[in-house]
C-alpha cells in the first residue's frame, strides 16, 4: 500500500531492523534484544510519569484559576455596588479571560488522561509480549539448530520491535502535545505572577498594557451583557443605601450626604471615635 | 494479512477485506490530496473502523510483524499530509 500506510509501515520497520542489524550471533540478538526490550519498557514508565506530573499542574493551575474567577465575580459586585462601573468592568474582563482558560485548561487535562490511559494500555501490551519473548527464547535455545533459531529469533525480535517502536512513537506525540500544553500553561502563569486574575482593587484607573490585552482577548458584548445583569441584580437587590440607612442613624457624627459603600466603610471607624 | 493501528493493536484481517481496505485508504488519500480538512476525520475514521470491526485483535502475548502499519486515530489532517510529502509521522 502506498501512501498513508506504506511510508508509516517502512519506517518502523527501517527503524527495527536497525535495531537487529547490531547483533549477528543469535545468542547476542537474544540477549541484546531482551536487554533493549527491558529498557524501552522502562522508558515507557518514565514517560507515563511525565504525562501525570504535567496533568496535575494543569489541574494545580485549574484550581487557582477557579479561585480567581470566584474572586474577581465578588470584586466586578463590589463594584458595582460602590457604582464604580469602570472597575466592574475590568473585573469582569479578567474573568472571562480567566473562564476562557479554564475551559481550555479543562480540554487540555481531559486530553493527558486519554494519552495517559493509551500509554498504559501500550505499557502493558509490551509487557506481554517482551514476557512471552522471554519464554520463547529458552524454547529456541532448547530446540532449535543455531541456523534455525537464528530465523525464529530474528521473527520474534523483529515483532517485539515493533511493538517497541510504536510505544516510543505514542509516547513522542504524548510529549510534543504536553510540550505546547506546557507553553501556554507558562503563558497563564506569567499573567497570574503578574496579578492579572489576582486583584484589581489595588489597581487605579489608567489602563496598562495588560488591561488592552485582555480587553482584545475578552468578549466585549459578553462583558457588558455580564454588567448589565450585575447591575439589574444589585440594583432589583436590596439597594445598598436604603441598607445602610438605620447605621447612619446611628451615628450622629456621619455626614447626612447621599451615602455610598465608601461611606459605609469608613462609618465603623466614625463610630469609634464618637 | 496482519494490520496495525498505530497506539491501538494488531489485527488479523482476512484477504477478502483487502479490496475494501484499499478503497477506504484511497478515499483517505483523496480528501488529503484535494485539501478537504474538513472530510478528514470521517473518512480516516470510516478506514480505521474497518479495521477495528472486521479484522480479529492479535492476543498481546502473541509475537507478529505487521504488513500494514496505520497511523495513529488522532492523526491531524496537516500530520496526514507530512505523510504523503514524505516527512512523515516519525523523524528518519
Amino acid at each position: 500500500m502506498a501512501g498513508l500506510t506504506g511510508r508509516m509501515s517502512t519506517v518502523i520497520k527501517a527503524k527495527v531492523s536497525k535495531l537487529l542489524d547490531r547483533a549477528e550471533d543469535p545468542a547476542e540478538t537474544l540477549d541484546y534484544s531482551y536487554q533493549k526490550q527491558v529498557e524501552q519498557l522502562q522508558n515507557v514508565k518514565k514517560g507515563i510519569a511525565d504525562v501525570v506530573t504535567a496533568k496535575k499542574r494543569l489541574q494545580m493551575q485549574e484550581s487557582s484559576l477557579q479561585r480567581s474567577v470566584v474572586k474577581l465575580d465578588t470584586q466586578a459586585r463590589q463594584a458595582v455596588s460602590a457604582g464604580q462601573e469602570d472597575l466592574a468592568r475590568m473585573a469582569l474582563e479578567r474573568k472571562n479571560v480567566a473562564q476562557t482558560e479554564l475551559q481550555s485548561l479543562d480540554g487540555q487535562v481531559s486530553e493527558l488522561e486519554e494519552q495517559q490511559q493509551r500509554l498504559t494500555d501500550s505499557e502493558q501490551k509490551l509487557r506481554a509480549k517482551i514476557e512471552a519473548f522471554r519464554t520463547k527464547k529458552e524454547v529456541i535455545k532448547a530446540q532449535y539448530s543455531a541456523a534455525e533459531a537464528q530465523v525464529r529469533i530474528s521473527e520474534a525480535a523483529t515483532g517485539v520491535g515493533e511493538q517497541m517502536a510504536d510505544v516510543g512513537l505514542a509516547m513522542q506525540r504524548a510529549i510534543d502535545k504536553t510540550e505546547n500544553m506546557k507553553a501556554r500553561a507558562d503563558a497563564v502563569s506569567e499573567l497570574e505572577a503578574a496579578g492579572t486574575f489576582d486583584d484589581i482593587t489595588g489597581l487605579g484607573t489608567g489602563e496598562d498594557d495588560i488591561d488592552r490585552q485582555l480587553k482584545q482577548l475578552s468578549n466585549g458584548p459578553q462583558v457588558d451583557d455580564e454588567l448589565a445583569k450585575l447591575k439589574s441584580e444589585i440594583g432589583a437587590g436590596s439597594p445598598p443605601p436604603s441598607a445602610q440607612i438605620p447605621a447612619q442613624s446611628q451615628a450622629p457624627g456621619a455626614t447626612p450626604a447621599e451615602p455610598s459603600p465608601e461611606d459605609a466603610q469608613q462609618a465603623p471607624a466614625g463610630d469609634g471615635q464618637a | 494479512m496482519i494490520v496495525r493501528i498505530s497506539g491501538e493493536d494488531q489485527y488479523l484481517l482476512a484477504d477478502e477485506y483487502s479490496e475494501e481496505l484499499k478503497r477506504l485508504e484511497s478515499a483517505v488519500v483523496g480528501v488529503v490530496d484535494g485539501g478537504r480538512a474538513d472530510g478528514f476525520d470521517e473518512a480516516y475514521g470510516a478506514l480505521l473502523d474497518y479495521v477495528r470491526t472486521h479484522g480479529t485483535p492479535i492476543g498481546d502475548a502473541d509475537i507478529e510483524s505487521s504488513q500494514v502499519i496505520l497511523p495513529p486515530a488522532d492523526l491531524s489532517f496537516e500530520e496526514a499530509g507530512r505523510e504523503f510529502t514524505g516527512e512523515g509521522l516519525i523523524p528518519d
